[in-house]
């Protein structure tokens, strides 16, 4: 072979990897020598989109990411908030869409595994699970098979762990039915002083690799799966997908939690996308320290491993810990008593390098600082594309009247009860769930430690992001906060997952600055500081890009759980209002996409009047003003309605003229039109009216009778519950017998 | 009065059992791998997958330390209180008739039913009357209670058929509507509804902790 050839290959093998050119000659120049395979293994996986933020980093700096409460921000393994009483909840939410979209039930399982190890490497106790999935059109068996996937998976995983999952939303929509997103959330409860982060210290300190053995699962998923787009010939890239073990998991994290309240541990980091590299990596990073790992010291599946596949392996259920010599043996201990796997790997140095070990012989070296923070960052070449750039397929008959829009909306499996899903996820295990799944629009749980109760929600809307990412994202954002406010809670924090096309084309490059442009903004405006999140672009597949998707989580305090408002009218003979500056239009309405009539643009908002808004219902709900509040989100006014009168078994008469006098829109836009800052709230009149001091409000009907009632202008339907709640309730049943 | 919960390696529910009984009387856990009950008046068998439950719910836990211990309290008379895996784990044992199969529609099903009592034979129902209606969560992938005709029969006529799902609400195919059984002597109870995760009215419903308070006080 000549010198050429020989070159060539060098390069066929690094951009195989994933790596350019420019960055392998960076790579270059970091270490003054050509990496070796160990070596470059481990750089192709840290310098992935996932884990160095390449396309992200620079925009994600305009995030506000302090605040009073922010006890651990951007950067550690998860974020965390101050509670009150010496408690912190602990939360972040993350993406497992490739994994998912090549293997659904470990997919999407291993997805949970990995948000519960972030949790609880900083020591907190997971105590709820959030998902936000998207998919598909149901009509379509590929997305039948991804969504009950994926559902199974996530059900097998927090099951059987014990981590009740509370919470969620799924969306359908064309964009997604090649790469489908599934993004969980956990979060945890944690004693503050006892919160750990994941610094390696203490040169001579030694590395203990925790839990399952390492085996050749998942090699290379960050870079092959996570950094790439999905093409024809996935069941190629099957191996590369990790296999969940919960039982692993579930006897790791108790062991973790009890080495950390023994105070046996200097510092806790999990192994996730990337394995060991990334974990040395990361922790070395932010202790400012070297670390040596022996790669004939960590246990595994598969004797003949090479070293670079125990580097980069992403075997579950692992966990990486720094502990003082004098303490492993009561590590190792308490690891026996768990029958959870341990060996120290390796030790902390002061050399500022990662050493890769085999026995004595150095297979690998390289400068932390290289590693971790060597990755050159990209700006993006944005631009904004011209028309709308996705499908528009009309479902629903041009001559459709209102009832029969109302139904088709109330069965479109975007807005219909996604009971079937979450009746298939224990959500009630560890005694702290006040509103169980679509009781409430935010999940409420007790933390009588903390003095109160905590409220989760977790929203995006593609579809709206995609008609314009700036408003979009911002309506994202208010509608999380609304989520907590009908159930009495401020935001303490938030966090995100940005779910975007490939960053290196234009059209999604531009999405992802707009986006997150008015992350920041809501953000800014609500107060509310980020405190983690995750990035996962390259979301594209032959037919084009998903639709840009940020996923906001927000975690919230509320003093009296009693009082979180659930979303169901509760009493025969309760006023309801409509409270908010909402002003419905059918622009990237759930109505307009039936009609196949999506198209950019969005209605602006006025951020300080919806902030106000939702502070104010926040003060009705937690004041006990109201029977029951629900946001208007999918479907409008009629769908929010609709909801509140199916889940309470109970009709209402409404009349919708005050709206459309008030706002100036027409029938059926104030039926079905959408936008943020609408509240549809129930209760005794009186107590309604004297609302309208500190809030937009129109009365706009009354509880009661075995039917939805609804007028608006020149439009009228009427409903029968029965009709409505068969519509509602037929997503189990589509999924089922298709 | 103390009660003494299991902990297994994968129990998930043995937290909220714990605090459960706490509300009656005193209660401790009881580590899978000793075989010392530590003196308790009452077991419970809690929630969960124990060791994983990957080869068949409660088929591993049935051989573990403490299920030995177990057999022998139970066997003196003692009472056992067994919920979902607990449940699983005492058929395993041999300890409660019949078996649990997977749920008839092959999901997982997490959700709140309304279960009949049907006798108070034991000290966990000897407080509870006859045909009184509970509003208890279940949360269970095989909780589809089976056994054969004539083992069914032979179960009903020995009035070991001590909670049935209210009609139309067996959510898992269960023979007969059963949701919970007790032994031919009465000392052993076990039910898939989660009685320990209706304690608390701020959760949903307080009706399960009339289990507890009945063995508290039966046992006083």
């Amino acid at each position: 072979m000549s010198a050429g050839e020989e070159t060539a290959v060098a390069q066929a093998k690094h951009r195989e990897l994933g790596l350019t050119d420019a960055e392998f000659d960076r790579i270059c120049a970091l270490l003054e020598r050509e990496p070796n395979d160990v070596e470059l293994a481990m750089f192709s996986l840290l310098w992935s989109e996932h884990c160095a933020y390449k396309h992200s980093r620079k925009l994600l700096r305009q995030l506000p990411t302090e605040g009073e409460r922010v006890l651990m921000g951007p950067g550690e393994n998860a974020g965390a908030v101050d509670l009150g009483g010496g408690w912190a909840a602990a939360f972040k939410v993350e993406s497992h869409n490739h994994p998912t979209a090549v293997e659904p039930f470990q997919g999407a399982a291993t997805g949970v595994g990995g948000i519960l190890r972030d949790v609880f490497a900083l020591g907190a106790r997971p105590i709820a699970v959030l998902d936000s999935l998207r998919f598909g059109e149901l009509d379509s068996e590929r997305s039948r098979y991804l969504l009950d996937g994926a559902v199974r998976g996530i059900g097998h995983y927090g099951n059987s762990i014990g981590v009740p999952t509370v919470g969620g939303e799924i969306y359908f929509e064309g964009p997604y039915e090649q790469s489908c997103l599934v993004n969980a959330m956990c979060v945890g409860l944690a004693r503050s002083e006892r919160m750990v982060r994941a610094a390696a210290a203490g040169v001579g300190n030694l590395v203990v690799l925790m839990g399952a053995s390492t085996g050749r699962d998942g090699i290379g998923g960050a870079s092959v799966l996570a950094s790439a787009e999905l093409d024809e010939g996935d069941d190629a890239k099957r191996p590369s997908v990790q296999i969940g073990d919960p039982f692993e998991e579930a006897k790791l994290l108790e062991c973790c939690l009890e080495l950390l309240e023994a105070g046996l541990l200097v510092s806790l980091q999990d192994l996730g996308a990337a394995g060991l590299t990334s974990s040395a990596g990361e922790m070395a990073s932010a202790g400012g320290v070297g670390i040596d790992v022996d790669v004939t010291r960590v246990p595994l599946r598969e004797a003949d491993m090479e070293p670079f596949e125990i580097m980069v392996s992403e075997s579950q259920e692992r966990m990486l810990a720094v502990v003082a010599p004098d303490d492993l043996e009561a590590v190792l201990a308490t690891c026996e008593k768990w029958q959870t796997g341990a060996a120290a790997i390796g030790e902390v140095t002061g050399s500022g390098r990662i050493r890769v070990l085999r026995g004595t012989e150095t297979v690998g070296d390289v400068p932390v600082a290289a590693l971790v923070d060597g990755c050159p960052l990209y700006d993006l070449e944005p631009a904004e594309p011209e028309g709308w750039s996705y499908g528009n397929r009309a479902t629903l008959d041009a001559g459709a009247g209102a009832a029969e829009i109302a139904l088709a909306l109330l069965a479109s499996p975007s807005v219909a009860s996604k009971r079937w899903a979450f009746e298939q996820y224990d959500s009630v295990v560890g005694s702290r769930t006040v509103r169980r799944p679509e009781s409430a629009d935010a999940a409420v749980l007790q933390v009588p430690e903390a003095g109160g109760a905590i409220a989760i929600a977790i929203d995006g809307n593609g579809r709206r992001v995609a008609c314009d990412p700036y408003r979009g994202t911002i309506e994202a954002v208010l509608e999380c906060a609304a989520n907590l406010a009908c159930v009495g809670a401020e935001p303490l924090g938030l966090t995100n997952c940005l779910n975007f096309g490939n960053p290196e084309k234009p059209g999604p490059a531009w999405q992802l600055e707009r986006s997150v442009a008015g992350l920041a903004d809501a953000c800014k405006a609500l107060g509310v500081p980020v405190v983690g999140g995750n990035v996962s672009l390259y979301n594209e597949g032959p037919d084009g890009p998903i639709y840009p998707t940020p996923v906001i989580g927000l975690v919230g305090e509320l003093p009296e759980p009693e009082r979180a408002a659930g979303l169901a009218f509760a009493r025969e003979g309760d006023a309801v209002a409509l409270a908010g500056p909402f002003a419905p239009s059918l622009a990237g309405s759930q109505l307009a996409k039936l009609r196949g009539e999506l198209d950019k643009g969005l209605p602006g908002v006025d951020l300080a009047q919806h902030v106000a808004a939702i502070a104010a219902v926040r003060g009705a709900v937690r004041a006990g003003a109201v029977n029951s509040a629900h946001d208007v989100s999918d479907g409008g006014l009629a769908c929010a309605l609709a909801e509140c009168a199916l889940a309470g078994g109970i009709g209402c008469r409404i009349d919708l003229d005050p709206l459309v006098e008030a706002r100036g829109g027409s029938g059926e836009s104030s039926l079905f039109g959408e936008g943020p800052g609408g509240f549809v709230l129930s209760g005794e009149r009186e107590a309604l009216e004297n609302l309208g001091s500190s809030l937009e409000l129109l009365l706009i009907g009354a509880v009661g009778g075995e039917s939805i009632e609804l007028e608006a202008g020149e439009l009228s339907l009427s409903l029968s519950l029965a009709d409505a709640e068969s519509a509602w309730r037929s997503l189990g049943e589509r999924v089922e017998n298709a | 009065m103390m009660f003494g919960v299991i902990q297994f390696p994968g129990s998930c529910d043995e937290r909220d059992a714990l605090a459960a009984c706490e509300r009656v009387g005193d209660a401790r856990l009881l580590w899978h791998a000793n075989r010392d009950l530590a003196g308790v008046d009452v077991v419970v068998v809690p929630g969960g997958f124990s060791y994983g439950d990957y080869l068949r719910a409660g088929a591993i836990a049935r051989f573990s330390p403490v299920l030995e211990a177990v057999r022998e309290f139970a066997a003196e008379g003692g009472p056992v209180l067994g919920i979902c895996n607990g449940f699983q784990v005492l058929c395993e044992a041999g300890l409660l008739p019949g078996a649990l199969l997977g749920n008839e529609q092959i999901r997982f099903v997490c959700r709140q039913v309304e279960i009949v009592v049907e006798n108070d034979r034991s000290a966990f129902t000897a407080g509870l009357e006859a045909g009184q209606r509970l509003s208890i969560p279940v949360k269970h992938g095989e909780g589809r209670f089976f056994a054969p005709d004539d083992e069914l029969d032979r179960i009903e006529a020995n009035g070991q058929v001590a909670f049935r799902y209210a009609p139309g609400q067996n959510p898992n195919g269960s023979a007969r509507d059963i949701a919970g059984v007790c032994n031919e002597a009465g000392n052993v109870l076990a039910l898939m509804p989660h009685p320990e995760h209706a304690v608390d009215p701020l959760t949903g419903s307080t009706d399960g902790l009339r289990l507890f308070e009945s063995a508290a006080r039966a046992l006083a």
